[in-house]
């Protein structure tokens, strides 16, 4: 297994959630091919056997998320990660470990479209990410990486806000951030005080007493008592997790806002913006579910102008115009995902120059 | 400071190969790296691109619409980025395989190295992207020729390291042709 060092390494985005995940801890991956994401199976499938751990590939993408949550259910760490087509087979499943308040991380590297649509970088999975893909009406924490490094620190971040919230956790990012390869270093996985997980399945004739993990609740109120039990559970990960990066937001009277590799793209373009003398920051949310909501309205408290940009046709931007003061305007740019349809920096310095001359 | 350079042509050129190796040497060099690849679904023949970025700070964007150097090793993709070379840069072009007496790209620096005929003088046209990694150090001052040299050790697998000298033969020769 390679160890976590000091030193940098040079790996690609998807191998550095391979990395970190085997540095959390993770042992039991289960999962089926599908590009952009192969590179994750691909690793562990080499590196797993040899440290006892678990792999297989499973029938399909269904198969696999109800291995994810068998295994769970026995307490172990355990992950499996997918793209657009095979992250809708997994929702089934997904519900499931929600319902059966589980942990496991599903790490999901978006692609275009709907349908099979394409192999290309996409953001247009937000809301199937962040509004509860599946049936039932539950959340999972989602985070979204930038970076090589953000692919590795945030994957062992998944697994211990997974374990310590009881939900499922999910990586969030496209094939931009998975396929680029940039210096990183390997940090060893962060102290943090774990709940014992005193509810795995168990139980025996000769007295053990018994554990039973399932999503059925039948009982009067139960139900009831369950969703309620969640909603406080979101309301305590709002206060306590919410992560997000602010760049040059002080003076701004334009706050850019992108996540993932959108977000990228959009740092080089604020550079640009500054140079030509116009004050224009960054807002990115680190985590999407909880959304950052108090930063951006504490933001938009003196900032009224928010340019919001995605690689869809719009859907983080409902977030950001329901947590910004009433009086702050959000415009929204993007454009859908396909070949040829990443923005540069060229054309988001484009945006910003046009709007920022709007609002002068 | 903060360098980009885009390298493109057909797969099976080592497109992909000269991106990583130009990482190694940056990483070597203590910067921040980013190379964003892009490739067909072809093994050989399809068009390959790559986009490498290293700064001391913050690389930000691994998408870059107008490179400060853009290295070319085929018609076609001369054809579809050389236009898109930021003004006051440098566009390196493979004259072996690239014919553009015909195109006019005004505020661009283009380089003629005639990298398949130097690589077959070396002894092997595969060592084309050698060739484009020396012409692309010289031309841009961005990187140690002796960082190159270090970093085909991290690049390529132990099994090939005897072609070492090889290709820092080939290196050499694209800096002078280059530098002509």
């Amino acid at each position: 297994m390679p160890t976590a060092t000091l030193e940098k390494i040079f790996v690609k985005g998807n191998e550095a959630v391979a990395m970190a995940a085997l540095e959390a801890g993770c042992r039991c991956y289960f999962g089926y091919p599908i590009t952009p994401q192969s590179d994750i199976p691909e690793y562990l499938s080499r590196e797993l056997p040899g440290l006892g751990g678990e792999f297989i590939q499973a029938e399909s993408e269904i198969g696999a998320i109800n291995m994810l949550l068998g295994a769970s259910a026995t307490g172990a760490r355990a992950m499996t990660s997918s793209s657009g087509p095979g992250i809708s087979l997994k929702q089934e499943g997904i519900s499931y470990m929600a319902g059966s308040e589980l942990p496991g991380v599903i790490v999901d590297i978006m692609r275009a479209g709907p349908g099979l649509g394409g192999i290309d970088a996409s953001q247009a999975d937000y809301f199937q990410a962040t509004k509860g893909g599946g049936h039932g009406g539950y959340r999972i924490i989602v985070l979204a990486p930038a970076s090589v490094q953000e692919m590795y620190d945030l994957t062992m971040l998944a697994f211990d806000l997974s374990d310590i919230y009881r939900m499922p956790a999910m990586v969030l990012a496209d094939s931009v951030i998975g396929q680029m390869k940039e210096s990183v270093t390997p940090n060893p996985r962060p102290q943090v005080v774990l709940p014992s997980k005193e509810w795995v399945v168990r139980g025996r004739a000769d007295g053990e007493p018994q554990n039973v993990v399932k999503s059925l609740y039948l009982g009067d109120g139960e139900m009831e008592a369950f969703h309620w039990k969640m909603q406080s559970r979101y309301q305590e990960l709002a206060d306590k997790e919410c992560r997000w990066e602010e760049v040059c937001t002080s003076d701004a009277e334009l706050i850019v806002t992108a996540f993932g590799s959108t977000s990228r793209i959009a740092k080089t373009a604020i550079a640009m913006a500054r140079e030509a003398g116009m004050k224009v920051g960054l807002m990115r949310p680190i985590t999407l579910f909880p959304f950052p909501r108090k930063a951006y309205a504490a933001l938009s408290v003196r900032c009224k102008l928010f340019l919001d940009i995605e690689l869809s046709t719009g859907q983080m931007v409902d977030d950001v115009r329901l947590s910004v003061a009433r009086d702050a305007d959000v415009i929204f740019y993007g454009r859908p995902p396909g070949a040829g349809s990443l923005p540069t920096p060229e054309e988001l310095f484009e945006q910003i120059r046009k709007n920022y001359r709007a609002c002068a | 400071m903060r360098y980009d350079v885009f390298f493109a042509g057909y797969g099976g050129q080592g497109v992909l190969l000269a991106g990583n190796l130009l990482s190694y040497a940056a990483i070597h060099e203590g910067k921040n790296v980013s190379f964003f690849p892009a490739y067909g679904v072809e093994k050989r023949g399809g068009a390959a691109m790559c986009t490498v970025v290293f700064a001391d700070g913050d690389t930000g964007s691994p998408v870059v619409g107008n490179p400060s150097v853009s290295v070319l090793l085929n018609q076609l993709s001369f054809d579809k980025y050389a236009a898109k070379v930021k003004q006051g840069g440098i566009c390196i072009v493979n004259s072996s395989l690239i014919n553009c007496d015909e195109v006019d790209l005004p505020g661009i620096e283009v380089v003629l190295v005639p990298m398949n005929q130097i690589a077959l003088e070396m002894g092997d046209v595969r060592m084309v992207n050698m060739v484009a990694c020396g012409a692309y150090i010289e031309k841009s001052g961005a990187l140690q020729s002796k960082s190159l040299e270090a970093a085909l050790k991290k690049a390529l697998p132990e099994r090939n390291h005897k072609l070492i000298p090889a290709n820092v033969k080939a290196m050499e020769a694209g800096a002078l042709a280059a530098r002509a």
